[in-house]
């Protein structure tokens, strides 16, 4: 080896992409010192508490404010009739069908109260204290509505209306077909023809997002601006959004969402308090902030899921799908919010999985309820599909004495089949669903578990074993724009992002995609850094405020780095090929002739003639020897439109301890492997994979919002709304294979999803895989040791829960974290 | 959530802190660990006149030997109770269910006295208290009374402390012969509270069980003693069956209540299985 080339060896920088780095971002966000919201202190800046209806459906019939007015330290006291002529709607951004009902979302109700926790008056005071000290001296009458909190009675013939003006409680019905969309046969025909067709409903529990950091809203106003600060993970979205509630013009709007604690959907909104916070800043002129208490965030925050499915699949004797049929009631909950009706929708592509099935109908419903609006959680859609899918997917196979492993392999797209273009339309790009199956059946330790099982099962041990599959794919990196058009979504899906180089040689990167704790400014580092050899420590990271990172749209549906790091990478691109022309003519050679690798410019055949892309910036910034006719600039920024969405895939396996004495589940074991294309940085993508785990898995074993007879939401605090902890998960036997995506410049495909998605069939097939044999076949989730008990000593899927909160803490429940109490929802419990 | 605004006092003795609470006005309520207290007051289900915080009342404090018992302060934390030498030694049911009690950090703070006088009906130290035969020491103006664990649990979130009275210690007698114990805690998450429990105190002696004590957690608006299933084990052989005839009768005379976690029947059922196990523990099984 020579000199020269040893030298060379030496230099050349460790490649970032594909390094487990540790998130430069986390230090300052584990210890909350940095800019949560909530943290923002102005002068004179006064706060708000939201006055909640404690009932579910009512007329208000009057408020007096008159006391609470004249509580120490408050400024005023505003009721929907103070606002009403210019509070505007909260936005539904989706409407799926051209007749869908929107029955109009004030963010103070006017005359009437639709769910429990809806807002009825804001307190805006001196301080927080004297604020919330108010809110009990607020008297509001109501006249009592019937509730509507049952999917099922709300479509029935004469039911109750959740909305007096409408005339029904369906929102929309949106219908796919196969046999209409030219992408596979008429449904009715497939099954009419069908050998073995098997039914089942399946109920998707609402769940509450439960985000770390509550929301929280500052606005300051300055002469006829205004600044909003919101633990919102939409600012670009959000200030379109105001603009068009409230009249402030776009121009005069200024969105920040500094370091947000979570979102998980349940941040992708357009709030009512967001839009009262903006309100009372532009009628008082003074700086406010709205901060939520945990029980509001539960109650009033936007919930997530919320089906019930009915799904009818069809196959012949040998076990070859011919058929899918889905029927589908969506809960909206009392109102529409930003993409309240999109969620099912985006489901509706992926009832299929990753099955050949010749023919699939999707027919969905959405449904008014007196409740809390639904909307996007983690997976949105996707994973009401997924477990529906592979949930029946075990059926059939029970149904039909197949292995449920051997009936999906019979099933799948075959790995030299893609890109493979399914029965709802969707082009899966690449994957490999055979590898990753045997990948995770080693990481399982399937075969010994199997011999487990059937050990267990013949010595009658109380404690029976089960194992449980789901071979997932799901589409995300949200959206080509062209196909939300299609779907009459209000945007597009492409992402921005802009590069500065600054004088010095460092680096500024600009993202649309703003982060709520996925670690952006990490990953994208190591794309830049890569990109444009630079440190990957001399690289910053701007996002979440439209006057810094004036175009984006945001975070949500695993888009980020397929979409949002896709912009920085052609971004970089850019920097590099305005660089090469000022290298060029600062080296005195043509650009032909120049090399860029581990961030320098050199000339073929000339050793020794280089320039760093660090002193191309200096000699931009000095601009005194330029080349002619070129602008002194190398900045360069860039929008990504996908072509395509990303099609994860992967196979979980869930092994399950059922204890048949007390109904107790436990995961015994927990292996996945997930194929998300290339690997930036494999720390984060095995951390989304973990919580995205636990949060599936919380769906099947624990988390569901209840809702008593009188429509209180009785899990109001953490007491009730059980949100599993490390030590109530397995450890997670994760492993990838790597299928690039191919239709973006990195090859990633999402991953923020993945784990929610694919798990909870998973859990659920495990545990019913363990009792089966002793005549269960179906038990609702979550999963709790009751439902599992009765399910296996009295039949049915263990049916509904008592609705009373636990007496823990004294029965931690007041109307602001459930709601008032009649000897109805007494039913629910006697505690 | 914010309390209503409050009067605070901050005493360092128990005399002084009797007199803050006669002090305090119509409604004073004693600030130990706060890890019930505060969570109700944000929630604003109580909004005392005054709270007397007794952090700072060190004679409250500790465990000590006092010849046929032992002896804990009202202000010792969970944490300091579990990791005690002479908790561990006589009384280890204590350490063993004070470890299933929510998380470090929730240890950390509450006190075994505070978790005896909330008296929360899925709380898991008034059940222990109740199979142990602790005694209660409460101070008023007045002087000390001690008061039986039998008669300590009066009602849904209601001991023998009257208004006015403090919790000062717990005494727990040191037990003679062979003796084995076993808390069975039965919840779903690792930081919730028990949606039942069982703490079985077992006395064996030739192969017989000599004595069983059982209490149970949230079986009813207080901790209960499963006497019908006592009886039936007093005198018992220590065999699997034995005690699996004797559980069944382990609900007898309880009145669960039924919520998200449970209705009454599947109470009464976890109560059997769980007094089974706890006892074929205790019972070294
Ligand atoms: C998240 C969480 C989970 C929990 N899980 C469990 C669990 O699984 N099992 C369990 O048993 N407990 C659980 N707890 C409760 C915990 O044990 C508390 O510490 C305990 O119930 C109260 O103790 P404290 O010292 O915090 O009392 P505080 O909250 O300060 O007081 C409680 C009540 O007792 C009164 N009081 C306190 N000390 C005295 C005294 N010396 N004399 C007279 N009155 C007094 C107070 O006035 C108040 O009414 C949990 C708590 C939390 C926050």
């Amino acid at each position: 080896m020579t000199a020269v080339e040893d030298r060379a060896t030496a230099e050349a920088p460790e490649r970032e992409v594909g390094k487990a780095r540790r998130r430069k971002e986390d230090a300052r966000l584990i210890t909350g010192r940095t800019t949560w919201t909530d943290n923002t202190v102005l002068p004179g800046m006064l706060h708000l508490a939201v006055v909640r209806s404690p009932v579910a459906h009512a007329k208000i019939s009057s408020i007096d404010v008159s006391a609470a007015q004249e509580a120490p330290g408050v400024i005023a006291v505003l009721t929907g009739r103070d606002v009403a002529d210019e509070q505007g709607s909260i936005p539904c951004a989706w409407p799926v069908t051209p007749d869908m009902v929107n029955p109009g979302h004030p963010s103070i109700a006017v005359d009437e109260v639709n769910h429990v926790g809806e807002a009825v008056a804001v307190i805006v005071a001196r301080s927080k204290a004297a604020a919330q000290d108010a809110v009990e001296l607020v008297d509001v009458d109501y006249d009592l509505l019937p509730a509507v909190l049952d999917m099922e009675e709300a479509v029935a013939e004469g039911a109750q209306l959740t909305h007096d003006h409408l005339e029904s409680n369906r929102s929309f019905h949106f219908v796919f077909e196969s046999g209409d969309a030219g992408t596979g046969q008429h449904t009715d025909e497939a099954f009419r023809d069908a050998e073995v067709v098997v039914s089942r409903r399946f109920v998707q529990q609402r769940l509450i997002p439960a985000f770390m950091e509550p929301r929280s809203v500052v606005v300051q106003p300055q002469g006829d601006n205004y600044t909003m600060w919101s633990s919102t993970q939409v600012p670009h979205i959000l200030r379109i959004m105001l603009a068009m509630v409230t009249g402030v013009p776009e121009h005069k709007l200024r969105v920040v969402a500094p370091d947000v604690g979570g979102g998980f959907g349940g941040k992708l909104q357009v709030t009512p308090e967001e839009v009262i916070s903006l309100l009372v800043a532009r009628r008082l002129g003074k700086p406010v902030k709205w901060t939520e208490t945990r029980s509001e965030s539960l109650m009033t925050a936007h919930h997530g899921r919320d089906q019930i499915q009915y799904i009818d699949i069809a196959a012949d004797r040998e076990g070859n799908v011919k058929g899918l049929r889905c029927r589908i009631l969506a809960d909206m909950g009392a109102y529409l919010r930003l993409v309240s009706p999109g969620v099912p929708v985006l489901g509706a592509f992926m009832f299929n999985g990753i099955y050949k099935f010749p023919a699939y109908r999707f027919e969905c419903d959405g449904i008014f309820t007196n409740k809390t609006p639904t909307d996007a959680y983690r997976g949105a859609g996707r994973p009401e599909a997924t477990f529906a899918i592979e949930r029946i997917m075990d059926e059939l196979a029970v149904e039909l004495g197949m292995d449920p492993l051997e009936l999906r392999r019979r099933n799948w797209i075959r790995a030299e089949e893609f890109p493979f273009t399914s029965v709802a339309g969707m082009t899966y790009d690449s994957g490999d669903y055979e590898t990753a199956t045997q990948k995770a059946l080693e990481l399982l330790g399937y075969d010994e578990l199997r011999a487990e099982q059937r050990r267990r099962r013949e010595s009658n041990d109380p404690v029976q074993l089960g194992i449980g599959v789901s071979t997932f794919t799901e589409m995300c990196g949200l959206a080509p724009s062209r196909v939300l058009g299609s779907l009459s979504y209000g945007a597009g899906g492409w992402e921005h992002a802009s590069i500065r180089m600054l004088p010095t040689g460092k680096v500024e990167v600009v993202s649309g995609a703003t982060p709520h704790g996925q670690g952006h400014e990490t990953a994208w580092s190591q794309l830049v850094a890569d990109r444009l050899g630079v440190p990957f420590e001399d690289i910053e990271v701007l996002h979440g405020d439209t006057s810094i990172s004036p175009r984006g749209l945001d975070t949500y549906g695993s888009r980020s780095l397929v979409v949002g790091g896709a912009a920085v990478v052609n971004a970089a691109e850019k920097v590099v090929a305005k660089a090469r022309r000022v290298a060029a003519h600062l080296l005195e050679a043509s650009e032909d002739d120049l090399d860029f690798s581990g961030g320098k410019f050199s000339v073929r055949g000339t050793p020794g003639a280089e320039v760093s892309i660090q002193e191309i910036a200096l000699a931009t910034f000095a601009a005194h020897n330029f080349p002619e006719g070129v602008e002194p600039s190398i900045d360069a920024d860039a929008t990504f439109d996908p072509e395509n969405f990303s099609f994860p895939h992967g196979t979980h396996l869930c092994a399950m301890e059922v204890d048949t004495e007390t109904g107790m589940v436990k995961i015994r074991k927990y292996a996945c492997v997930d194929d998300v294309g290339t690997i930036v940085n494999p720390l984060i993508v095995e951390g989304q994979i973990h919580g995205g785990l636990a949060q599936g898995i919380a769906q099947a074993l624990f988390e569901e919002a209840v809702y008593d007879a009188d429509g209180n939401l009785t899990t109001g605090t953490f007491v009730d709304y059980l949100v599993p902890s490390a030590a109530d998960l397995p450890h997670f036997d994760t492993g990838n294979t790597v299928h690039e995506a191919p239709g973006n410049p990195i090859g990633a495909k999402g991953v923020g999803e993945a784990g929610t998605i694919a798990s909870t069939p998973a859990v659920v097939n495990a545990a019913l895989d363990a009792v089966r044999h002793l005549g269960v076949r179906d038990i609702r989730m979550p999963l709790t040791p009751e439902r599992v008990w009765r399910a296996i000593h009295g039949g049915g899927d263990g049916g509904d829960r008592a609705t009373a909160g636990t007496n823990a803490y004294g029965g931690a429940q007041t109307e602001t974290t459930a709601g008032v109490s009649t000897p109805q929802s007494a039913l629910g419990g006697d505690r | 959530m914010i309390p209503a605004a409050f009067e605070y006092a901050r005493p360092t003795s128990i005399d002084e802190a009797l007199q803050a609470i006669a002090d305090g006005g119509d409604d004073v309520k004693v600030l130990a660990g706060g890890q019930s207290l505060i969570p109700v007051m944000r929630l604003r289900l109580a909004a005392p006149e005054t709270v007397v915080d007794l952090g700072r009342v060190a004679e409250l404090r500790g465990v000590r030997d006092d010849g046929d018992a032992i002896v804990i302060g009202a202000m010792t934390t969970h944490h300091d109770v579990m990791t005690d030498p002479l908790v561990q030694q006589h009384a280890p049911l204590i350490a063993e269910a004070t470890e299933t009690v929510a998380d470090r950090q929730v240890r950390a703070r509450g006190t075994f006295g505070g978790a005896l006088v909330h008296a929360d009906p899925a709380g898991d130290l008034p059940a222990v208290a109740l199979a142990l035969d602790a005694e209660f020491v409460i101070a008023g103006l007045q002087g000390r009374r001690t008061v039986p664990a039998a008669d300590f649990f009066v009602d849904y979130l209601t001991t023998a402390v009257e208004e006015g009275e403090l919790l000062v210690e717990v005494r727990v007698p040191k037990l003679a012969g062979e003796w084995g114990m076993r808390y069975e805690k039965f919840n779903r998450v690792a930081q919730a509270w028990s949606i039942v429990a069982v703490a079985a105190v077992v006395r064996r002696e030739d192969g017989h069980i000599a004595e069983a004590r059982i209490g149970l957690t949230n079986m009813g608006t207080t901790p209960l003693r499963a006497t019908a299933a006592e009886a039936a084990l007093a005198g018992a052989e220590a065999t699997p069956e034995a005690i699996a005839a004797a559980a069944r009768s382990a609900a007898e005379g309880t009145s669960p209540s039924s919520d998200l976690n449970a209705q009454a029947d599947y109470r009464e059922h976890l109560a059997q299985v769980l007094t089974r196990r706890a006892v074929t523990a205790a019972a070294g099984l």
